[in-house]
């Protein structure tokens, strides 16, 4: 601790702090431009000038100077009152001080600091602005605007785009005088690195940048800001919703450093992707279908017509007779109430949600190796990781805030190890990338293991004391020996043993994986053998230190947490444990289901064989998620009853008896929990379109018309159930979690949240060790399909695409869907980047734009799924996970030609 | 994913990497070296070029165009071997400038800021030379010409191989668009 005095205020700061810091962390504000908490200083500004000591020696930045014991700053004074306004006047005689039709109004740090100092802008001849204002490489963009003449150069942007985000889209262009940001060679953002992640709007202290969007909808200052969680991916990052009320618009998004665990950050979804809520599409009002076509309805027949056919088929057919899916979009209270619905007014376990699509396998085989089934790290222990391991994850797209973390780590001197067949942004920038084949990630992980062993570099005392079954893992991995290793995934055998050597060696090291490890047949087995791996090197249960699934979609977690899957309840509580059915049976008044229930692909199937008669979908769009779509379209349409509950119309909406139109995450209260299990707040910011009903008001009026009374007064009173009934969450309460967040298990009201799990202590007791086999993939290349596709999602876009792709600035960047293809095949095959090519699996064929490269291996091919006029699922393979029944997303056997000239 | 601009293939982009593999480790401590060494190569630093450096040197090419406009050694749009600066200071104004500056646009046939199609004059203006005393003044890179005639400016630009304009045989390649 360093003691010094502010203003004669005593402080304690903290050694290497600069004296900014240590005021800003006391509450004592400084006035400054250039600076900001996440940037290193650059001294560009001047206006942070203090005394230090007497008050006639030279002042000094505090932005830049490091505190020292027993100093006494002093930060008003005539003479840097004199100072600043000095500055001020400068930098207004090159500023367009337009403030009257600013959207900065008031919120803009130059016009407080002009106001506070009574800077004039004509002392030094006023500003001779252009008309019309100079192109510049915004003009042509749709998402960000930049204005040269708002421009104070204090570099913010630029500094935040390459030190905090890694993009370095942005520079300053010249020096002196004509100085500006600009990409380089000027060209237009969307053509730049840009990411898209909107932080050099979020930085700029001045209008200078601003969202094109958010033109017109109302002032800064006037905006209502809602906090909340966003709806995009499991990070779950904290955002502030600015609404223009009058308007019931959300204008802008905005988030502060130290809000939540993105800190400030967010990607471009995030910060962009919100025209969907306002979209002229959105359902507003119950449809019932009549003679092959829609008809709108009031709620009143909707309800009683989508009750009588579920009920009908529960009792016609009994509890495999009707399925529900609720959904990993939808609130942890909405989870809850599907659930409950289905079990006691459907009276069947026949309950899924979309984890089933992609991480159901972390679920059950961390729950068979750990006794739970989540990251075990916090997102705020990424950065002090030291070897950061990472397989079948793309954290910089598919979870960007995650990925910020780890390049913070990176900057922090941290080893990076990706195994990905893909040359991902971390791939790229890894001291070691091993490209292994799809596929082949058991391969691998048992060689890295049998080294391990073989150097002796496991945690003895860690498998001794904490494990069992040690002996059969060793007896498993014998003969998986890294030469047999390296020939079958096809990379060099010393990369394997130097990864897993860093690996087993680092200080800490923790695993990072998602569905490059899940979505195979062996998915499951997959994520049991990282457990292995984890526990063999002792890499686990510390704090920086463990295996990591990242969730993908907003609220898998809490879909899982919630019980939304046919063998749970609430806080994975065994629907086969006695004690647990009578604990619910006494809460919910009446008898738990007794059938084994199914996962989604089972309900598919089921459908095709005509067992499952009505099914009630809530937010979820299985015919463009669920792989070989053609077959699930024609299961669809085998039932006798499907009630669909959606923001939009979807693929699988059209088919359905009754749509019910529901609310999106910016209309309703509740609750989402991110990957690293914290529960947080989401509110309502706007009213819903039209007749659009909270979705747990909709569940609680089918289960009432069902037979089953629900009736609750709002999302905090189902949030109390849930907590009264799963000890995990027992401590979590709206009234906790307002500011942020908490981190279950969290058993009592005092309980501060577990921040990583497995202290001392697996959830399960003792760390089961399994003995994985390597088995290939369901299909693999042959003669008439010689290549391997995957698939996957990009940064731009989330999951079917029907709401990110409705936001302009994200179309102009990506809007169409591609096929990534080596330039040696694309050469051999004659198929131009950017040219049209046809790609083809054994159950359909598309035609898309290639993209040529080195991006895959050879003989590889990868394709996102966001595209409903172009759906990727046509191709993909409906072979399961042995154990949890996800899809084989990652492995199946294509063809691709060539089908048309490149672009011109 | 970067705006392929039809002009690329206009340039021939293999000793870029010779460049980069000059420098090798490439760090960012060489991006004003490899910059000289793209510009001695190609005369300017054409986007293509820059675009093909950043690319292979792993760098963003953000950086290679910030320390590129910093500098006023560097040129983004194609230079002539000889910089022409005519003063258009207070001091040169008044003794008669402007009919410099005519004289010269006529005789290179470009306006101010552009190269001869040869690529043989770049042709500036600046606010004073520093060299009031000698007014109207004439830069050519390092030798000063002063108490000019129009014709005399002329003869200086005949002397130094100047073609008549309209002559350029040389087409001018590629100027990438910048937009701003
Ligand atoms: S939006 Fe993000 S990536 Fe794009 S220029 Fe701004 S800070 Fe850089
Ligand atoms: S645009 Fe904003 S953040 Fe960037 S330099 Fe200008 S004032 Fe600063
Ligand atoms: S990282 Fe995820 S939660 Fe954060 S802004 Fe992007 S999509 Fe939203
Ligand atoms: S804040 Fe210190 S110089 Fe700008
Ligand atoms: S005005 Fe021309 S040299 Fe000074």
């Amino acid at each position: 601790m360093v003691r010094l005095t502010i203003d004669r205020r005593a402080i304690e700061a903290q050694p290497g702090q600069t004296i900014m810091q240590a005021a800003q962390d006391n509450g004592i504000q400084i006035p400054h431009l250039c600076h900001e908490p996440r940037l290193i200083p650059t001294g560009a500004c001047r206006l942070c000038q203090v005394h230090v000591g007497a008050l006639d020696r030279p002042p000094v930045l505090a932005c830049a100077t490091p505190v020292s014991e027993g100093i006494e700053v002093v930060t008003e004074s005539p003479e840097l009152a004199a100072r600043r306004k000095l500055i001020l006047e400068l930098l207004l005689s090159e500023h367009r001080v337009a403030c009257t039709t600013c959207d900065a109004d008031g919120e803009c740090v130059l016009q407080d600091l002009a106001y506070r100092y009574d800077a004039r802008e004509w002392t030094y001849g006023t500003f001779p602005h252009s008309e019309p204002v100079p192109l510049n490489y915004t003009s042509e963009n749709r998402a960000i605007e930049y204005d040269l003449e708002k421009c104070v150069r204090c570099g913010r942007c630029v500094r935040f785009c390459d030190e905090v985000q890694g993009a370095c889209a942005l520079t300053f262009d010249s020096r002196g005088i004509g100085a500006r940001i600009n990409t380089a060679y000027g060209r237009p953002l969307h053509q730049s690195d840009c990411e898209l992640c909107g932080g050099c709007v979020r930085v700029c202290p001045t209008g200078a940048m601003r969202e094109k969007a958010a033109r017109g909808l109302g002032r800064r200052k006037d905006l209502t800001r809602v906090r909340t969680t966003c709806t995009y991916c499991g990070v779950g990052c904290t955002m502030e919703l600015n609404v223009n009320p009058r308007l019931n618009r959300i204008a802008r998004v905005t988030t502060e450093p130290g809000m939540g665990s993105n800190d400030g950050n967010l990607c471009v979804k995030g910060h962009f992707a919100f025209d969907f809520v306002n979209s002229p599409e959105r359902l507003t009002k119950p449809l019932i279908r009549e003679n092959g076509s829609f008809r709108e309805a009031g709620w009143q027949e909707a309800i009683a017509r989508a009750s009588q056919g579920l009920a009908a088929a529960r009792d016609q057919y009994g509890p495999e007779g009707l399925a529900f899916l609720s959904s990993a979009r939808c609130t942890n209270e909405e989870n809850y109430l599907m659930q409950k619905l289905a079990r006691m007014a459907g009276k069947t376990n026949n309950v899924d949600q979309c984890a089933t699509t992609c991480h159901a396998p972390t679920v059950a085989g961390l729950a068979l190796s750990l006794g739970s089934g989540a990251m075990t790290n916090a997102i705020g222990e990424i950065k002090n990781v030291q070897t950061l391991f990472l397989i079948g994850a793309n954290p910089t797209e598919a979870h960007p805030i995650v990925g910020l973390e780890m390049k913070k780590a990176m900057r922090k001197g941290a080893r990076l190890i990706v195994c990905d067949p893909r040359d991902t942004w971390m791939a790229r920038h890894a001291q070691i990338h091993i490209k292994h084949r799809p596929g082949t990630d058991n391969m691998l992980v048992n060689a890295m293991m049998n080294h391990i062993l073989a150097a002796n570099l496991h945690d003895q005392a860690f498998v001794a004391e904490r494990c069992e079954r040690f002996d059969a893992l060793c007896e498993n991995v014998k003969d998986y020996t890294v030469a047999r290793a390296a020939e079958v995934c096809g990379v060099d055998a010393e990369l394997i043993r130097r990864a897993a050597e860093w690996y087993a060696k680092g200080a800490p090291s923790a695993i990072f994986y998602t569905l490059g490890i899940t979505e195979h047949t062996c998915g499951t087995e997959n994520v049991q053998n990282l457990a292995n791996l984890a526990m063999l090197c002792g890499q686990i249960g510390k704090e920086s230190s463990g295996i990591n699934p990242i969730r993908g979609q907003n609220n898998v977690q809490g879909a899982c947490d919630m019980g939304a899957i046919n063998t749970v309840l609430t806080g994975y509580q065994k629907v086969s444990d006695e004690a647990v059915r009578a604990k619910f049976a006494k809460a919910w008044g009446g008898a738990l289901p007794a059938n084994p229930g199914g996962r989604v692909t089972d309900f598919i199937e089921k459908a095709e064989a005509g067992e499952l008669k009505a099914f009630y979908v809530l937010g979820e769009d299985p015919v463009l998620s669920e792989p070989n779509q053609a077959k699930v379209i024609e299961s669809l349409k085998k039932l006798d009853f499907l009630v669909v509950q959606e923001i939009f119309m979807t693929e699988t909406a059209k088919l359905a008896d009754v749509i019910l139109p529901a609310t999106c995450f910016a209309e309703k209260d509740g609750t989402f929990t991110n990957t690293e299990r914290r529960v947080q707040r989401v509110r309502k910011a706007v009213e819903p379109p039209g007749e659009a009903r909270p979705d747990w008001r909709i569940l609680c009026d089918m289960s009432t018309a069902m037979g089953y009374p629900m009736n609750y007064v709002g999302a905090s009173e189902i949030f109390d159930e849930i907590a009264a009934l799963t000890p995990s969450f027992g401590g979590i309460s709206y009234e906790r979690i307002d500011k942020l967040g908490l981190q279950w298990p969290c058993p009592t009201r005092d309980h501060p949240g577990t921040g990583f799990l497995h202290k001392g202590r697996f959830t399960r007791g003792k760390g089961l060790m399994h003995a994985i086999r390597h088995r290939p993939p369901a299909e693999e290349p042959d003669a008439a399909y010689p290549f391997m596709l995957s698939t996957g999602r990009t940064l731009y876009h989330y999951n079917i695409g029907n709401m990110t792709r409705k936001t302009a600035s994200i179309a102009q960047k990506q809007n169409e869907n591609f096929v990534e293809l080596h330039r040696l095949d694309a050469e051999r095959l004659g198929i131009a980047d950017g040219g049209l090519a046809r790609v083809s699996t054994r159950r359909g064929s598309l035609v898309i734009r290639a993209h040529v490269g080195d991006k895959v291996r050879p003989g590889g091919l990868w394709m996102p799924f966001h595209f409903v006029e172009s759906v990727t699922n046509k191709l993909t393979n409906d072979a399961f996970d042995n154990i949890t029944r996800t899809a084989e997303y990652k492995c199946c056997a294509a063809r691709i030609e060539d089908a048309g000239a490149p672009r011109a | 994913m970067q705006n392929d601009s039809a002009v690329e293939s206009s340039f021939d982009l293999a000793p870029v990497a010779e460049i980069v593999a000059s420098h090798a480790p490439f760090s960012e401590g060489d991006i004003i070296g490899a910059l000289q060494d793209v510009q001695d190569r190609y005369g300017y630093l054409a986007r293509p070029v820059v675009d093909e450096l950043a690319r292979l040197s792993g760098l963003p090419v953000a950086k290679f165009y910030g320390v590129a406009t910093f500098y006023a050694q560097f040129h983004l749009k194609p230079h002539g071997k000889h910089t022409v600066r005519v003063c258009r200071g207070t001091a040169c104004h008044v003794r008669g400038s402007p009919k410099i500056m005519d004289a010269v646009v006529r005789r290179l046939g470009i306006e101010d800021g552009a190269t001869t199609p040869d690529r043989l004059f770049s042709l500036e203006t600046v606010a004073c030379l520093g060299t009031c005393f000698l007014s109207p003044v004439m830069l050519v890179d390092s030798r000063y010409f002063g108490n000019l005639t129009p014709d005399q400016a002329v003869k200086v630009l005949d002397n130094m191989g100047a073609k008549r304009a309209g002559q350029g045989t040389t087409h001018q390649e590629g100027t990438p668009t910048c937009p701003s």
